[in-house]
């Protein structure tokens, strides 16, 4: 506090201070040619070109999308799976900042960083697979809505979300800053912008499978049921939470330097406990898999193609996975966790593709597989993605511990005694920090 | 408290729009009765001049008028927005030509799947597209029931192009061209309500001429192209496995949900958040 009073008169020092530390900030840190950043360049820079023919010459040039199949990689991958990888996000902060769970508290700051990013860069990815991306801002700023369409939904609900993900992130950015005001209002805005943004992963988690729920007859019926939304919104679940489970494991090896000890220790404890409620959600999810079948009387398609695809995604990518994180919960052997949740991430890319592309006009005679620009593409937003994660967590306290500073103002405590009076209002401040 | 006010107001504002999710178009607006076209596939003898004058009418390329249509079922596409197809049938002359565009469903999955508006269903029947509205996701080409929708894939401005019922032609009184160009007569224009009527005339006069049944009746809602037919509709390429249920229908409960969730859930997320914060007083502060 005093110190931001004392420098307040010299503003323009200051301002200029500041902007130093921007630049120093901006410059990489550690080496600058190694084989990782190598392979980035390259499918970066040629990712570029790729977009730029797109844009000049039209979606058809760099993708096998035809009038049978509109929607191809870039929809069913990038988009409709890659929000539920980011399903974590909505989880975790359900946990820590609603149930209050401790446990996962280290945890969360990458969780929703991961989150964010994920939404920022896949729909970045929307708006390269929509053929007039000018347009884009007309359901948002109202001249036409289109109230009706479950797309509707999902538009608001991703830009709303990425807003609410940007709030809960933000501490971290005014920490890196050394904004103490900022910081403070920023943290206090958190309780509010995790209850909307689970409200809306609720519902837009869910509204991606409702968008399929009009291509009814083109969808095969092992995979097409009134249910899709309340599938994808639970499978979200354990998508999001094996994704939390791979990428810390990940992390942990990149990242080794900037984990706090404390966290390194939490670091096991946490995983098994995610762990339990993928294995927990896993299995409703399979419930619901069975019943959907049986409702469906869906019997006779077992015994065809299509049929051995559902079975594989089912049973090899859903109940084994499932097993799998049981027995490494039982012998807390954590690679047969880790094991699980990347077959469990495959089930979900499976689940996700067969929906939106595989069993998508299955009985038709065009048939779409994707062509390699699209897949590079799609490599390139995901590598621009860890560059900008990899970016941040190097310079904001994401896995490392926050400045002393920060830590000063959350004592929950010696707020609380003052609010018995201002009960209800004071608490919604504080709670959030 | 001002942000709880601001959420509330956020959440009431999405929360009524899409309480609005249903499609309008359900009925007729009051006054106006939604254009139809009735096909009569007993008349048509596959002259193919509809296709030309399509094409001439909205400026595409002039359609190959020498094709042999035997063996070959076309779909529509981006330059050719009504085609002609052949089927071979247990009629006399052993053949049924039967045309195919656009329906203008009463209740249009395309439309209702629009997040902008683009694809509209207009008060006087035709569904039309709009291009300073579209941005262009294709969620119409997923949803349509015919896969009607066309989508420019080789054009950085790319459009979606159909069959839009001549609607220019219907706002300067006159009635859609192919319908005015069909020597043989086999179609005819008015009021749903006056081709139902129609359509339902010619089979009680002609009982052993026409199956019972009236294509685009019922079919998805109801649609504005309606057809007769001496054969089984299955016969001559017509889906009949798309049911009743008008395709908006599928995913209004789901719409209907939302307000809902978006008003309970963050009461609900709010209250638990309270009921533990009540538990963990002596909590310590969280790094």
């Amino acid at each position: 506090m005093e110190n931001a009073r004392t420098s307040k008169p010299d503003l323009g020092n200051e301002f200029k201070r500041f902007i130093k530390f921007f630049l120093g900030e901006l410059k990489p840190k550690g080496k600058v040619i190694t084989p990782f950043n190598g392979i980035a360049a390259v499918i970066i820079g040629v990712g570029i070109v790729l977009i730029a023919i797109r844009f000049i010459k039209g979606l058809g040039a760099v993708t096998n999308l035809s009038q049978d199949f509109p929607w191809g990689l870039w929809i069913g991958f990038d988009v409709i799976t890659g929000v539920a990888f980011a399903g974590g996000a909505y989880v975790l902060t359900f946990m820590v900042y609603i149930l209050r769970i401790k446990k996962y508290h280290p945890i969360i700051r990458v969780t929703v960083l991961n989150g964010f990013l994920a939404y920022v860069f896949y729909a970045g990815a929307l708006l390269l697979d929509l053929g007039r991306p000018w347009n884009v801002v007309n359901p948002i700023i109202g001249n036409s809505f289109g109230v009706s369409s479950v797309m509707f939904l999902v538009a608001w609900h991703f830009l709303l979300y990425m807003l609410a993900e940007f709030i809960e992130f933000s501490p971290a950015i005014a920490e890196w800053l050394g904004w103490k005001k900022i910081r403070k209002f920023l943290g206090a805005l958190t309780l509010g912008a995790v209850i909307f943004g689970i409200t809306l992963s609720t519902l837009h988690q869910s509204g991606l499978g409702a968008l399929f729920l009009m291509a009814k007859g083109k969808i095969h019926p092992l995979w097409y049921s009134e249910f899709i939304p309340i599938l994808f919104l639970v499978s979200s679940v354990f998508a999001g939470l094996s994704m939390v489970i791979l990428e810390g494991t990940l992390s942990h090896k990149v990242f080794r330097d900037r984990i706090t000890p404390k966290h390194h220790a939490a670091h096991d404890d946490i995983v098994m406990g995610l762990a339990k409620i993928c294995a927990g959600t896993m299995f409703v999810y399979l419930f619901m898999k069975v019943l959907v079948f049986i409702h469906g009387q869906n019997w006779p398609y077992l015994n065809t193609p299509m049929g051995y695809l559902y079975l594989l995604e089912v049973i090899g990518l859903v109940l084994i996975p499932c097993l799998l994180f049981i027995n490494g919960l039982k012998t807390r052997n954590l690679w047969i966790i880790r094991g699980a949740s990347v077959l469990t991430l495959i089930g979900i890319v499976f689940n996700r593709l067969n929906v939106s592309i595989i069993a998508f006009k299955w009985n038709s005679a065009a048939h779409y597989v994707p062509h390699w620009m699209e897949i590079w593409v799609t490599f390139t937003v995901i590598f621009a993605e860890i560059l900008v994660f990899r970016w941040i967590v190097n310079r904001m306290p994401i896995l490392s511990a926050p400045p002393e500073w920060a830590k000063e103002e959350t004592p929950a405590k010696e707020v609380q005694s003052k609010i018995k009076v201002i009960k209800e209002q004071e608490e919604w401040k504080v709670t959030a920090s | 408290m001002k942000r709880r006010s601001f959420l509330k107001t956020l959440g009431l504002a999405s929360g009524t729009l899409a309480a609005n999710g249903t499609l309008r178009a359900a009925e007729p607006v009051e006054g106006t009765e939604f254009k139809s076209v009735l096909v009569d596939t007993t008349l048509c003898a596959g002259c193919r001049g509809c296709e030309e004058i399509c094409a001439q009418e909205n400026n595409l390329p002039e359609p190959d008028l020498d094709l042999d249509l035997e063996g070959k079922i076309r779909t529509t596409s981006l330059e050719q927005w009504s085609v002609v197809n052949r089927y071979e049938a247990d009629v006399s002359g052993g053949e049924v030509f039967v045309k195919k565009q656009c329906m203008h469903c009463n209740q249009p999955a395309c439309a209702s799947a629009c997040l902008t508006k683009a694809m509209l269903k207009t008060k006087e029947g035709p569904v039309i597209w709009r291009g300073e509205k579209c941005m262009g996701c294709r969620f119409c080409m997923v949803s349509c029931p015919y896969d009607i929708p066309k989508f420019e894939f080789n054009s950085p401005n790319p459009r979606i192009l159909k069959c839009r019922m001549c609607f220019d032609r219907l706002q300067e009184g006159k009635i859609p061209a192919c319908v005015e160009n069909c020597p043989a007569e086999a179609m005819t224009f008015g009021t749903r309500r006056e081709m139902l009527d129609l359509a339902r005339t010619r089979i009680s006069e002609e009982p052993d001429k026409y199956v019972h049944h009236i294509y685009g009746e019922h079919e998805v809602g109801g649609t504005g192209w309606l057809y007769l037919s001496a054969v089984p509709f299955e016969q001559i390429g017509f889906r009949t496995d798309l049911g009743t249920t008008p395709y908006p229908q599928y995913t209004r409960e789901f719409l209907y949900a939302v307000p809902v969730i978006l008003t309970l859930f963050p009461a609900f997320l709010y209250a638990v958040s309270n009921a533990t914060k009540r538990n963990s007083d002596d909590m310590e502060s969280e790094d």
